[in-house]
């Protein structure tokens, strides 16, 4: 059993409509921690301590979280800055993180297609991803590829969304049973709900 | 006086033991109350009490209840039942007289006795049946709503009834009779002969009836408030309590003088308040008188039971009884179909409404007045209409029990609507309430606001925002405010026993509705946590942090340093508050309170470092975030090379 902390962050909750029943859904599941950042720090008073005690005692931390102008929302960004201090999570003596496994589940409006050099994005969605993957890399954590929604906003048209979600919970319990595959995910680009690195049954 | 004493003493003795008993049993308290009568009937027998007269004073209860349903019951509501009233009541009304009118004459009595007993037996007991409504909380439901319209339109119904009836007198009785003549004495049993109309021709009378109901409604709606702004000023409350009696006893007595029904009239007087800011308090002041002065109705109905009688034609009377309640239940039940009634609703209306009620009596004894019905015959009936009565709970137990289970599955999802999601009340509306409330209202809620101060009410009436006026350290008012369907009370009036002692009421009997309280003080804070408060804010800390990041900008700190330092000192300060109120106990003098000892000189000690600007733990923590590493150590890390100096992660 690996120790997962699920954090989700959406500043816009009550209008979401893929993160939001996303994180219901994993907050439902057994045996894994589940925190909304926003509910807990509304005021943006992150904890600095608690937050460390917090993490200390996970394997998996996963951020859940929709992208918003190629990259997190502001309080996950608060949350690093503040949270991975020097000579806890990097520097001197910082190697508290050191073989966790950091992970991001997000959602993008755009398509896949949008992500390259001919698309709108113009860079493939990991160049965006780059700063958090190094983030982890300087606290010694691994950083397997992102569960990602393509076309987020139109995807409850075709079912996509459920899709989505179910597979969202069959990532969560893998990766709370150890029978996610890691290491085979270190070296992929992107997983979605049809292509999830799970040994054994699932 | 000793009589008094003694009669007071025995009813509610009676009352006292048998309603608690009855209500543990789940039988209600109306069926408490008519055992109790019943059990004391041999002891009132033997002293040679008169219950009726003390039955004819008890059904001012009855009036009195009218008054707080009509204060529910806003006049737009009301327009909205007319058709349920009219079709409902008046076919429930017609089709029962006609029916059981037609069963007497099958049983051989003569057109006019058989009208005259239709008549009588087609009414309901608005007493009992709006009365467990309530206790059930069914009045909401449709089937209540139903019931109530009904018996809304019986009580109208009286009136030409009460005209109608000495029409009906049989020549061969005439001589027999005593007293009569009077027609619309209101149904009471008030002395006749007092009265306004006595003497004038019909549209005089017709004038000063049509004078009266636009006096009620022009003094209830326009005088209202400057009068009992007036009292409030006295800040007494039993003068409070006083005018609400008047003000309902008032209006009985000028309905009786006309003729018309007090119940009526102070129906219409409820309803003209429904919209004032006095309601919950009016409504809390009679809701007492009444309750007891129903408890007392219903111990005389359950004394007035002649036994002998009883026992001489027992299973006469049952068949009698068993047959009326078959006749206005299949009438009933027919009329819910009709209507749309459905599911456990129509059963609900079928069976609490197919007894015959107190007005039953006060027509028969009308009905021997005038010669219209043989004294046997009204005897008999008696018994029927008491024991139908007695009855009624019985079949609200049955449908409880045995029927609602069944049908409401339905029901359920329907319901959740009627009840408005997340109500809320504020109790005081000051400087502190004021401002939570023109907040949650501009953001599209609707608290319910409770204050003691008039001034404070014309001051905000003037804006339109809707206040009552009343003091909410009352259970009762709170009660009447709502408090068993809220979902938060924002305690916000001043002084500190007052908050404390609503905050421990509401945290012990509402334990569902999340509390909000105004502080006075640090030790206040802990009283309110010891009694059970998690959302305490303290009225003045706020402002006052405000102020002193607003000296640190002033000093020339940066905004955001200033900001951070205040965020920081009010964690640090709630910390400690947490850690005194976790081991603050009222019933222990601080001092003798080991572990509070214990807890205050350590937090007394980071206090004074504070003070002392020294060694300030809070302003170290406010140090911690954004801060750049300590250089010293970094050249021991390998992973990091000179050209970012000591920290990668920032650019400096």
């Amino acid at each position: 059993m690996a120790r997962l902390l699920v954090y989700y962050a959406h500043p816009g909750h009550r209008a979401s409509r893929v993160n939001r029943p996303m994180a219901e859904a994993a907050a439902a599941i057994e045996g894994i921690a589940f925190v909304d950042l926003y509910r807990l720090y509304p005021r943006y008073n992150i904890d600095i301590a608690a937050e460390q005690a917090r993490i200390l005692a996970m394997d998996v931390i996963l951020f859940q979280f929709p992208l918003f102008w190629y990259s997190t929302p502001s309080l996950i960004k608060e949350w690093i800055d503040l949270v991975l201090e020097y000579g806890f999570a990097y520097g001197s003596g910082g190697d508290r993180l050191a073989g966790k496994t950091m992970m991001i589940a997000l959602t993008a409006a755009g398509p896949h297609e949008a992500y390259g050099p001919r698309g709108l994005q113009h860079y493939p969605l990991r160049t965006f991803l780059s700063p958090l993957e190094q983030t982890a890399r300087l606290c010694q954590m691994r950083f397997p590829a992102p569960y990602v929604l393509h076309s987020a906003l139109k995807a409850s048209e075709d079912g996509a969304v459920d899709r989505h979600i179910a597979g969202y919970v069959r990532l969560l319990e893998a990766l709370r049973d150890d029978r996610y595959d890691i290491d085979r995910a270190v070296d992929m680009q992107s997983v979605r709900s049809d292509t999830l690195p799970i040994r054994g049954k699932g | 006086m000793g009589e008094l004493l003694f009669l007071s003493f025995v009813f509610l003795c009676a009352g006292v033991v048998a309603v608690p008993v009855a209500a543990r049993l789940g039988l209600g308290s109306v069926l408490g109350y008519l055992i109790a009568g019943i059990a004391i009937s041999p002891l009132l027998g033997l002293f040679d009490v008169d219950v009726i007269s003390i039955q004819h004073f008890a059904e001012f209860g009855v009036v009195m209840m009218l008054f707080l349903v009509g204060l529910e019951l806003e006049p737009r509501l009301l327009w909205q039942m007319r058709s349920r009233l009219l079709g409902l009541g008046g076919l429930q009304v017609g089709l029962t007289t006609l029916i059981v009118a037609g069963c007497a004459m099958a049983l051989g009595q003569s057109w006019s006795v058989a009208l005259a007993v239709g008549l009588v037996l087609a009414l309901s007991s608005t007493a009992i049946v709006l009365q467990t409504l309530n206790e059930k909380g069914l009045m909401k439901s449709d089937g209540g709503q139903g019931s109530f319209s009904v018996l809304l339109f019986q009580d109208i119904a009286v009136i030409p009834m009460l005209a109608l009836i000495p029409l009906l007198a049989l020549p061969e009785l005439a001589g027999l009779a005593h007293g009569g003549g009077h027609g619309a004495g209101g149904h009471s049993g008030e002395p006749h002969g007092m009265s306004l109309v006595d003497g004038l021709t019909a549209w005089q009378q017709a004038l000063v009836t049509i004078g009266a109901i636009a006096s009620v409604i022009v003094v209830g709606s326009l005088l209202t408030r400057p009068i009992f702004n007036f009292i409030a000023v006295a800040r007494l409350r039993e003068i409070f309590v006083a005018a609400a009696l008047l003000w309902v006893i008032g209006i009985a007595l000028l309905m009786t003088l006309v003729g018309l029904s007090p119940a009526l009239g102070t129906f219409l007087a409820g309803v003209v308040l429904a919209n004032s800011e006095y309601r919950h308090e009016l409504e809390s002041n009679i809701d007492p008188f009444k309750g007891l002065l129903l408890g007392l109705f219903f111990m005389t109905v359950g004394a007035g039971i002649d036994f002998d009688l009883l026992t001489q034609n027992l299973w006469t009377t049952v068949a009698l009884t068993v047959g009326l309640v078959v006749v206005k239940g299949a009438v009933l039940f027919a009329l819910a179909t009709i209507f749309g009634i459905g599911g456990s609703d129509r059963w609900l209306f079928t069976l609490g409404l197919a007894q015959a009620g107190e007005f039953g009596f006060v027509l028969l004894t009308l009905t021997v007045n005038n010669a219209v019905i043989p004294q046997a015959l009204a005897d008999q009936l008696l018994l029927v209409v008491a024991l139908s009565m007695l009855l009624t709970p019985a079949l609200f137990i049955l449908y409880e029990r045995a029927i609602a289970p069944r049908l409401n599955v339905a029901n359920e999802e329907r319901h959740e609507d009627d009840v408005p999601n997340g109500s809320i009340i504020i109790a005081g509306h000051g400087r502190f309430g004021g401002i939570i409330n023109h907040m949650l209202r501009g953001l599209g809620h609707e608290p319910v606001v409770v204050d003691y101060s008039s001034a404070q009410l014309d001051l905000v009436s003037a804006f339109g925002v809707r206040v009552y006026f009343g003091d909410a350290t009352r259970p009762d008012l709170l009660e009447a405010a709502g408090i068993e369907s809220a979902s938060v009370l924002v305690v916000a009036i001043d002084g500190r026993e007052q908050i404390t002692g609503i905050v421990r009421h509401v945290h012990r009997n509402h334990p569902q509705v999340k509390l909000i309280a105004r502080a006075v003080d640090r030790q206040h804070v802990y009283e309110l946590y010891a009694a059970g408060c998690r959302d305490i804010i303290r009225e003045t800390f706020d402002s006052a942090v405000r102020a002193g990041r607003s000296t640190l900008e002033a000093l020339g700190e940066h905004p955001f340093e200033a900001e951070r330092k205040a965020r920081q000192f009010v964690e640090h300060d709630r910390r400690h508050m947490v850690l005194l109120a976790d081991v603050y106990d009222p019933d222990i003098p601080v001092h003798k309170n080991a572990a509070y000892v214990e807890r205050a000189k350590q937090v007394r000690k980071e206090t004074e470092a504070d003070l002392r600007g020294k060694e300030a733990s809070f302003s170290i923590r406010a140090e911690r975030g954004w801060a750049p590493p300590v250089e010293q150590n970094a050249e021991s890390d390998p992973r990091e090379s000179g050209d970012f100096a000591a920290d990668p992660a920032r650019s400096g």
